[in-house]
């Protein structure tokens, strides 16, 4: 592996890093999980995460750019603190999905992929995320919740905005 | 947290351990954990395959290819090393089956995994989950920690010298297309997500060039069990051809939602009516979508047919991954239709021109449609459109798009056209802006 002397992530992180490279018969498979775990600590990939992911795989940026560019999980501009990913496909969508979403526009005064001004929340429609006997459901960060209502919605959204809410990370 | 749901006319094979915290290692191992495997090390490769042939187990992940079968393709010799890859990317909408398999039981997927390395002379096994599953993916990383700690997994597994296995996990990062076998190779890899021409088949050229056998998360859970109660046995619990038992998805407008496991073979009535506790509200039926989006639909006088791969061939449509996706009378299906073409649209990974170009189009023309500037043409570009990307495209996501449009417009074209001419049946479930917005992501 190319020396990093220099990390940008945490301790944590950068632990993680170095043996995840070594557990592939090729280290660039380490790419994805790594621009996610990049992710959940910086809030994105930034630039300077970029630079480091391919120094350590030993790939050009342009590589890394190319991967990013393609999974829609993965972004390079910040979101909020909390994101909030509400599922209409076609399971959800049958049990409210676009009530809940429409809610959670009025609600956070957002639409798709907006921010609210206070860098808490942000907002995105999403296709399944694998929760359809359990629908209408969302994604907060990676927490799931299910069969919702305006009301759950309402509660949900409450905890996160005061710290409480569940957080996977 | 999935809601456990139970009905008297399940089959449980599969969900034993469900319900009983059975993803500590302990528990698992009282409930029978890690017999198969030691049983597997102990009979060799030719009897794993014997009795996975026996069982008629067929591949959950969509396609149904027999499981014992498949593994007997992978090459005896091979230079370069064998790999085992489990397809945990369940983004199949109407499919949520893996996500209680790994919540509820992720060991059984790790004996799976192992029991088809011992069967192929494979060394290593890798374990993708979707990258949406981040908690679930802790719960199977936990598991695999522990089964190393027991020393289940490395080297000289259960003591037994020369033997040995690693496993790794693996998250994607948000993309259909990466479920398909060759594009989770290739994410695997480190690379986007796009499609591996075949033949050479993963077979005998996969993940790192070396043979690999693929099988869905729910088809490599069910191995131990096969394992536990032989092949014969569990064959018998399902119908001609489909072996055992399938976890089953009941969603949209039914009573009680949820996952079912029910023997292959049982009726898609009785599952709707009688297992999902019949239509929500006590309305009409008007449609199913039986195995998840990309299976075309059924209407309400279709469900006479028995859920296995074969009976559902026959009616016209797929079993698939098992999301029985259920549409009460209040549902547009000129709506509907155009929900599920704007799916495909956002998920097509463009690489060739029939499915990018074709879904791009369904889904206009679906909008224009939609929004009241529709014209009768539009329904027959639509086929028109849906037909030429038929087998014309590098993977079968192409395949999986246009399908259930064909099925929507030839079944239901008299409801195209009255929408057209201002007559809608249903209740919109999308919103004045969405149809501004032309349901765009
Ligand atoms: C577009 C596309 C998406 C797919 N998504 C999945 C998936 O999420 N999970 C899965 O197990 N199989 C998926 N498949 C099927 C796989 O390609 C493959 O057939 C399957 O994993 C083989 O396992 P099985 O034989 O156990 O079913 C997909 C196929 C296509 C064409
Ligand atoms: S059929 Fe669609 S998803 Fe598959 S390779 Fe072609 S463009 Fe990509
Ligand atoms: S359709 Fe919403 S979770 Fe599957």
């Amino acid at each position: 592996m190319a020396a990093v002397t220099n990390t940008i992530f945490s301790p944590a992180t950068a632990a993680r890093f170095d043996r995840l490279v070594t557990l592939y018969p090729l280290k660039r498979s380490a790419l994805v999980p790594m621009l996610l775990y990049a992710q959940d600590e910086i809030g994105y990939v930034s630039e300077a995460a970029i630079q480091e992911i391919a120094t350590r795989l030993d790939l050009f940026d342009l590589d890394v750019r190319s991967v990013l560019s393609y999974y829609s999980m993965l972004r390079t501009k910040p979101a909020g603190k909390y994101n909030v990913q509400v599922c209409t496909n076609i399971s959800c969508m049958l049990r409210g999905g676009y009530e809940i979403l429409d809610h959670c526009k009025r609600k956070l005064g957002i639409g798709h992929k907006q921010v609210t001004p206070d860098g808490q929340f942000s907002l995105e429609e999403v296709e399944c995320i694998g929760a359809c006997c359990w629908a209408p459901a969302m994604q907060v960060n990676y927490d799931f919740h299910e069969e919702l209502t305006p009301e759950k919605v309402d509660g949900i959204l409450a905890e996160y905005a005061a710290g409480r809410g569940k957080d996977v990370k | 947290m999935p809601r456990y749901v139970s009905h008297p006319d399940e089959v449980i094979v599969l969900k034993r351990r469900h319900g009983k915290g059975a993803a500590d290692i302990d528990k698992y191992m009282e409930l029978d954990g890690y017999k198969a495997v030691q049983n597997a090390i102990e009979q060799g490769p030719d009897w794993i395959i014997n009795t996975m042939k026996a069982s008629g187990l067929r591949g959950r992940g969509g396609a149904g290819f027999p499981t014992g079968m498949k593994w007997s393709f992978v090459p005896k010799q091979s230079a370069k090393p064998k790999y085992v890859l489990v397809n945990g990317d369940e983004s199949e909408p109407g499919t949520c089956k893996d996500h209680v398999i790994f919540l509820e039981d992720p060991h059984s997927v790790i004996e799976g995994t192992m029991i088809a390395g011992l069967a192929i002379g494979a060394k290593m096994g890798f374990i993708y989950l979707r990258g949406e599953y981040r908690y679930l993916l802790k719960i199977v990383e936990k598991a695999v920690a522990d089964a190393y700690a027991k020393g289940f997994l490395g080297k000289n597994i259960f003591g037994k010298e020369g033997v040995d296995f690693d496993i790794v996990t693996q998250t994607g990062a948000g993309a259909y297309e990466v479920g398909e076998e060759s594009a989770l190779m290739e994410s695997l890899e480190g690379k986007r997500g796009v499609p591996r021409i075949k033949p050479p088949f993963p077979a005998v050229v996969g993940l790192y060039g070396g043979p690999t056998v693929i099988n869905n998360a729910e088809t490599i859970a069910s191995v131990p069990h096969i394992l536990l109660m032989g092949g014969e046995e569990y064959a018998k619990l399902g119908s001609e051809r489909n072996g055992g038992t399938r976890l089953f998805g009941i969603s949209g407008h039914v009573e009680r939602p949820g996952v079912y496991e029910l023997p292959m073979g049982y009726s898609l009535r009785k599952a709707i009516f009688e297992v999902g506790g019949g239509v929500k509200g006590g309305r009409q039926l008007k449609a199913v979508v039986p195995g998840g989006s990309s299976c075309p639909v059924l209407k309400a006088d279709e469900i006479d047919v028995g859920l296995d791969f074969d009976q559902m061939g026959k009616a016209g449509t797929m079993l698939g991954s098992g999301g029985i996706v259920v549409l009460d009378e209040t549902v547009s299906i000129v709506e509907f239709a155009l929900r599920t073409i704007k799916f495909y649209q956002h998920e097509s990974c463009g690489w060739c021109i029939p499915c990018r170009e074709g879904t791009d189009w369904i889904k206009k023309t679906l909008t224009r449609v939609y929004n009241d500037g529709g014209q009768k043409k539009d329904i027959d570009n639509v086929q028109y459109l849906a037909e030429n990307m038929m087998g014309r495209t590098f993977c079968p996501l192409g395949d999986a798009a246009a399908m259930p449009t064909l099925a929507f417009v030839k079944k239901f074209r008299k409801e195209f056209e009255d929408y057209i001419d201002g007559k809608k049946a249903g209740t919109p479930l999308m919103t004045e802006e969405q149809e501004l917005a032309g349901a765009a992501h």
